[in-house]
């Protein structure tokens, strides 16, 4: 007690905001951080209570169905008056069990890292691509910019259906493109290999124009003299870009890859308006799978529910990876 | 900030010196500017192409999409648009969509905006566990919170009520703007709140009364955002929204090219009134967008 005291009197002083004069008993640690800290708390109190409420408690429940078998059948409901109790029971971690060594977690989550990476690769490729043709001077380079920001501007399910008609088989404008060259149409959408290309075309056509933006902003960001010295110093354009460029972009370029590793991992419109996972579930990803096994045939809600959970384990890693890298540059928290 | 010296030392430039041309611009060749060109006008045609061939289709008669051969136009007509708006629910599910988008985005800005501020400016116990707990949950894919989260609002008979899917969306929306708005207030100098404490002001008057009306841009791009993911969602409204009248337009959309109908003249119509407007909004504000989603990396 009385080295918490001492503490507690060296650290107002040290610090200086406490009321030395607030009383004549030093105040406690906890009141002492009440005083210091009552502000950031109570603004902070909406979020973190709607979070509780609204995130917290589903994420509670949704472990605890995780571990039982509640399918659509044993559910419990209310029909009219009559009440009819829910029968499903606790099986520990069978669902686990059952996910983990089954042949459908290993291809769901390979196709999901495929797509996720393949993804990410040419919308980060693409997008800088672009963004250096753009941050020359040129002729009508505003309406270039306009142009190719439009996939953006579209909402993403519209441009899941413009897609989905365009590649249509039979009707599709592109089949009928390659016809007219003389060469076989293709099942875009009906054929497993060429699913998977058509909707990482459309997440790439999608995605595009935000990196492209980004990227452009964290170019212009770059003082023009750095590369003027360096062309100076007789640099070649590659050094320039890759000594440069590159690092110069550092900042956004690790903003907008985690972001679109986010956005595309958890990119369910595309695959569930494009294809809706098919044919046979090969362009199903591990979000688009659980949403199927809950919702679709006899809705599982036990299976999705430790699936969802499964999910959240690879995030939290892949945040703890993010959280490592701003550390190492220099954001503490 | 590093910003204030630089500021000052600018008028020191000789005043009848003007800034150098952008380098390079001269040294391009001919044969560079015409490979340039050539790219972007590809890139873009790229970007394009399915956008005008979404309103061309729209505007040809009902069942010309069934056509396999490239057409460009057929018979010009507003049949499409005309069945659309007298003869579906479209109507019905844009104003659903709206009501939920509108919902979402207001109770999500209010309810985030003093905690943006809180850890863009405070260190207090409990800073890590909040950051943390923002970054993960706007992570969340739908796949994790969508079971429990039907369930409890079948339980308080919510499935198929618009504010049902409000609930949902906040799950979201709300660490997702928390999260902007930092990003964003991060961007405002520190030493205006220190004046405002200067002179008198409680912490949460000088987040009121002077940082909040600083960021307006910043609430406004995170508000714009919320409001477009929620407009744009399709999972959620997909499992909740059982009934013809409580449609959202993703839902809705998806109705016209059924397992058992396939009406491409109607959603092509249905597509071009909801994305014209949209793709309008968006190009007028997009350059605030990208700044505002990448405020924290650039500090800028």
């Amino acid at each position: 007690m009385t080295t918490e005291l001492a503490d507690g009197a060296a650290a107002a002083v040290t610090r200086g905001r406490g009321r030395a004069t607030a009383g004549s008993r030093p105040p406690g640690r906890l009141r002492r951080s009440l005083q210091t800290h009552w502000y950031a708390w109570a603004m902070c109190a909406p979020v973190v209570i709607v979070t509780a409420v609204l995130v917290g408690y589903p994420l509670l429940r949704g472990v605890y169905l995780s571990l039982t078998d509640a399918t659509e059948a044993n559910m419990g409901r209310t029909i009219g008056m009559n009440v009819i109790p829910a029968t499903y029971e606790f099986v520990g971690l069978r669902n686990y069990a059952d996910i983990l060594t089954s042949a459908e977690f290993a291809s769901r989550l390979g196709w999901t890292v495929v797509w996720t990476v393949v993804c990410v690769a040419c919308h980060f490729g693409l997008g800088l691509g672009l963004a250096m043709l753009l941050n020359r001077p040129m002729r009508l380079r505003a309406l270039y910019r306009v142009l190719l920001v439009l996939p953006w501007a579209v909402p993403s399910f519209v441009s899941a259906f413009i897609w989905r008609y365009l590649l249509n088989g039979e009707y599709g404008v592109v089949n009928a493109m390659l016809r007219a060259a003389g060469l076989p149409g293709i099942a875009w959408l009906d054929d497993p290999f060429w699913a998977k290309i058509s909707v990482i075309v459309v997440n790439v056509w999608l995605g595009v124009p935000f990196m492209m933006l980004a990227l452009l902003g964290g170019l212009q960001a770059i003082p023009r003299e750095l590369h003027e010295a360096a062309e100076v110093d007789g640099a070649s354009p590659w050094q320039r870009f890759r000594h440069i460029t590159l690092p110069g972009l550092r900042p956004v370029s690790s903003t907008v890859i985690l972001l679109g590793t986010i956005w595309t991992f958890n990119q369910f419109p595309v695959i569930f308006l494009v294809t809706r996972g098919g044919p046979g579930g090969s362009t199903e990803i591990l979000v688009t799978y659980a949403y199927q096994l809950a919702f679709e045939g006899i809705r599982d809600y036990a299976g999705s529910a430790a699936w969802g959970m499964v999910i959240l384990a690879l995030l939290v890693v892949l945040a703890s990876v993010y959280r490592r890298a701003l550390h190492r540059q220099g954001e503490v928290w | 900030m590093a910003a204030v010296p630089a500021a000052s030392a600018t008028p020191a430039r000789p005043a009848g010196a003007r800034p150098r041309p952008p380098y390079g611009r001269f040294r391009r060749s001919p044969l560079a500017s015409v490979a340039l060109h050539l790219t972007l006008i590809a890139a873009s045609l790229a970007a394009v192409f399915p956008v005008a061939w979404l309103i061309l289709t729209s505007i040809k008669p009902r069942n010309a999409w069934q056509s396999t051969t490239v057409e460009l136009f057929t018979d010009p007509t507003l049949d499409n648009y005309v069945q659309v708006l007298t003869e579906t629910s479209f109507l019905r599910w844009l104003a659903n969509s709206l009501i939920v988008a509108a919902l979402t985005t207001v109770i999500a800005v209010v309810i985030a905006a003093s905690t943006g501020y809180a850890v863009s400016r405070f260190r207090f116990p409990g800073y890590r566990s909040i950051m943390w707990m923002l970054l993960v949950t706007q992570m969340f894919p739908v796949a994790i919170l969508i079971v429990p989260i039907y369930n409890l609002m079948a339980g308080l008979g919510l499935i198929n009520q618009l504010p049902g899917l409000v609930i949902a969306y906040l799950t979201s929306a709300v660490p997702f703007c928390a999260w902007m708005m930092k990003g964003y207030f991060d961007s405002v100098p520190v030493s205006i709140d220190e004046a405002g404490r200067l002179d008198g002001l409680t912490p949460f008057g000088t987040f009121w009364r002077l940082i909040l009306p600083l960021s307006k841009p910043g609430l406004a791009v995170a508000a714009f955002y919320a409001f477009i993911t929620a407009w744009a969602e399709v999972a959620y409204a997909t499992a909740f929204m059982t009934g013809d009248d409580k449609y959202t337009l993703a839902v809705g959309l998806a109705q016209f090219v059924g397992q058992h109908k396939a009406e491409w003249g109607l959603l092509t119509a249905s597509a071009v009134l909801i994305a014209v407007p949209a793709a309008v909004v968006f190009l007028l504000v997009q350059r605030h967008l990208v700044t505002g989603l990448t405020a924290g990396a650039t500090k800028s």
